[in-house]
């Protein structure tokens, strides 16, 4: 499903992401370990298309084709989402309104009508449920206000509602307490199936606990240094990350 | 390059939708400006004696004014003497349906979107069209009648009800006021009148058109709406141009008059010519609006301004009586080289006064926006309570945002608050739009959309929709 060859990324022509390779196959749940400065919220945001990034080497395809070129919303529409680090507030815009209008746009890239009002008030509720929010959340401005745990859990509100095909969690679990990443944990299992995949971005194990990685790989000075399954993970949490430094050294 | 590089570069692509020009003959007197043409100005419109000596009295005090320059806009005044005073679409004579309106007329109505007909029968909006100086059509008069309720060009109201006209024009903004409105009350050709009788609701919402067509004329138009006793009413302007290489001038007088415990809603919603990408051509809208409220009275000005080249207008509130309100809801969008200086005045006279101002200005592209605004708490103003909120919003960085509070306070028991915020459509808000699938265009819509909801929602229901269309289209392709 995603295929990233040798990717190199430089912001203000410091370089990053130093020659990564990555595949996902739909299905899959990997987690991507790092300490901070490593390059994993580059990493997810160059495959989400933001564009203050310059990829000056390697390639990244999605379903078989090249993802570079597209716009960061065309390769929403192909199905990458993004659960961002620290949602960003848009005074004003209801939880509703921003999602309608996110599912309306790529409906319309699509070619499809809007959903209608019934079926969107139907999806919603169904969503709402799974991830344990009250209602009056739907009408509250995105953001705005919500504490850690609410942004987090708006987020995979918003993921259960788009359907993507290949979910990317950057640090999904900072600022959640242990409810709440409960909650989120839950939602994210309950979406994923056989022809989605989850990659879950965290530098601590207890996310892990919840959802369970396929695979884990250790990001390191932009490159990933180690791969392997879920023990790994374990490994980490037990040893440090000066464990992978002084195997590198 | 980033977006914010991209926004430098790449200003509005959205055309102009109203730049047409409607070819329909006009009867337009030379240009300039002189008691000779106040005289004719009258003498066509058929006006008794008073009112020609009130805008000559007009005139002479205009004469020994100077043009105001302490707004924060730039421009080249407007030669005076090159502006022709009246235009009137053929014939003129008085129309009593829509069948007798000129049919290349009925299509420029069509092209605004405002089909009469429609109006009539499935919104319940009574309409007021002015197109260059005069109104050509009022829908709903009859029915408005059966409750005593007059609203006709205020042409019309000299006619019928000059006691009306006579008693209240000038009362709220008299004719030394400023430049403009002096200049008005020399030259004013038509405009809107509305009277709604004591103890009356009105049914439906009043509506006027402006428009200008033909070149090289100005637009100055007079409306008067007093609300009797304990009254109500809600009324709509919209106003639209063709696109011209030459700026127009549009110099209006709005008064508003609010008896005992009478409400007035205004609403604007300003689309005048903008001008052009390098800033070329556009409508001058140098605006006068004020309106007095006598006891527990209300009025509440709503403006959704994103047109003209150059905006100066400042709605404002007389709360000269006990207990009465007075509310300022605007918002204020300038894009490629517009701009606007625009806010309200609130005078606290009575006791117990309130007011209530939330400014929203949006500029982008190389304009310039400025919110300017006065509370001034009279001596006698005891407990006069004031809430003014005045936000701005940046895109690129060529644009520019100013706020000039005016605050006077002269009775100790006033309560003032003033709350300000300054913020850029970050990245990293369209970013996020982006990643859920949201384009760029969309997603400043939305944006915008939801910094102005505080003021789009005093709007009616079909003006709001409208509105919201509108400020996506005057910043459409304003970010790359």
């Amino acid at each position: 499903m995603l295929k990233i060859q040798d990717l190199k990324v430089e912001i203000d022509g410091k370089e990053i992401i130093k020659g990564l390779s990555l595949e996902i196959n739909k299905g899959e749940v990997h987690a991507i370990m790092g300490p901070n400065g490593a390059g994993k919220s580059t990493l997810s945001a160059v495959i989400a298309g933001r564009d203050e990034y310059e990829v000056t080497g390697g390639t990244i395809e999605f379903d078989g084709k090249d993802i570079m070129d597209l716009a960061p919303e065309e390769r929403a529409h192909a199905g990458v989402f993004l659960s961002f680090q620290y949602p960003v507030e848009i005074p004003g815009v209801s939880v509703t309104n921003f999602i309608k209008t996110a599912i309306n746009e790529s409906r319309k890239a699509k070619g499809l009508d809007p959903i209608p009002a019934k079926d969107l008030l139907k999806l919603m509720r169904e969503k709402q449920q799974l991830l344990e929010m009250d209602k009056q959340f739907m009408s509250r401005s995105i953001n705005e206000g919500f504490s850690g745990g609410e942004k987090k859990r708006n987020e995979i509100f918003q993921m259960a509602m788009l359907d993507p095909k290949l979910a990317i969690l950057d640090e999904t679990d900072s600022g959640l307490d242990i409810d709440a990443l409960r909650i989120v944990a839950n939602g994210v299992n309950k979406l994923k199936n056989e022809d989605n995949a989850v990659m879950v971005i965290t530098h601590y194990q207890r996310l892990l606990d919840h959802i369970i990685p396929d695979f884990v790989h250790v990001l390191y000075d932009g490159k990933i240094v180690k791969s392997g399954d879920k023990n790994l993970a374990l490994e980490l949490e037990a040893k440090g990350y000066d464990w992978i430094k002084q195997e590198l050294a | 390059m980033t977006e914010e590089d991209k926004l430098l570069e790449e200003v509005t692509s959205a055309e102009y939708k109203y730049g047409f020009v409607t070819d329909i003959d006009s009867d337009t007197i030379k240009n300039g400006l002189n008691e000779d043409v106040i005289r004719l100005i009258s003498s066509k419109k058929n006006e008794p004696e008073w009112l020609l000596e009130w805008r000559l009295e007009g005139f002479k005090k205009f004469q020994k004014m100077t043009e105001p320059e302490w707004a924060n806009v730039h421009y080249n005044k407007p030669d005076l003497q090159a502006i022709s005073y009246y235009s009137a679409p053929k014939p003129k004579k008085k129309l009593d349906s829509l069948d007798e309106v000129d049919p290349e007329l009925l299509k420029t109505f069509e092209k605004l979107g405002i089909s009469l007909e429609e109006q009539k029968h499935l919104t319940g909006v009574a309409v007021d069209i002015v197109v260059d100086s005069v109104s050509v059509a009022t829908s709903f008069k009859e029915k408005l009648g059966e409750l005593g309720i007059i609203f006709c060009s205020i042409s019309e109201a000299i006619q019928e009800h000059p006691e009306l006209v006579r008693k209240y024009i000038g009362t709220v903004v008299p004719q030394t006021d400023n430049f403009y409105a002096a200049l008005n009350s020399a030259v004013f050709t038509d405009g809107s009148f509305c009277y709604i009788p004591k103890g009356t609701r009105c049914p439906m919402e009043l509506s006027t058109y402006f428009r200008i067509n033909q070149a090289g004329t100005g637009q100055f138009e007079r409306t008067l709406l007093i609300a009797d006793e304990g009254s109500y009413v809600s009324y709509l302007e919209g106003c639209t141009a063709p696109s011209r290489d030459e700026n127009q001038l549009h110099a209006a007088v709005v008064e508003l008059i609010a008896m005992d415990e009478a409400e007035i809603k205004y609403s604007t919603v300003q689309n005048w010519y903008p001008g052009d990408k390098e800033g070329k051509g556009g409508v001058f809208n140098f605006v006068t609006k004020r309106g007095i409220c006598h006891k527990s009275a209300k009025i509440s000005w709503t403006q959704v301004e994103t047109g003209s080249a150059v905006t100066w207008k400042y709605p404002s509130c007389i709360l000269k009586g006990d207990n009465s309100i007075g509310e300022f809801f605007s918002v204020a969008v300038t894009n490629n080289y517009q701009q606007a200086d625009t806010g309200t005045k609130m005078i606290h006279i009575g006791k117990n006064t309130k007011s209530t101002i939330i400014s929203k200005g949006i500029a982008a592209g190389y304009s310039n926006s400025s919110y300017r605004g006065l509370v001034k708490i009279m001596k006698g103003a005891e407990n006069a309570r004031n809430f003014s909120q005045c936000d701005s919003l940046l895109m690129g960085d060529k644009s520019g945002s100013h706020t000039f509070p005016y605050i006077e306070v002269k009775n100790k028991s006033a309560l003032i608050e003033h709350e300000a915020t300054t913020s850029k459509i970050g990245e990293d808000q369209l970013f996020y739009c982006n990643q859920r699938g949201i384009g760029t265009d969309e997603a400043i819509g939305l944006i915008v959309n939801g910094y102005c909801k505080d003021v789009l929602n005093q709007l009616p229901m079909e003006f709001a929709v409208e509105a919201q269309k509108l400020l996506s289209l005057s910043l459409e392709g304003s970010v790359g």
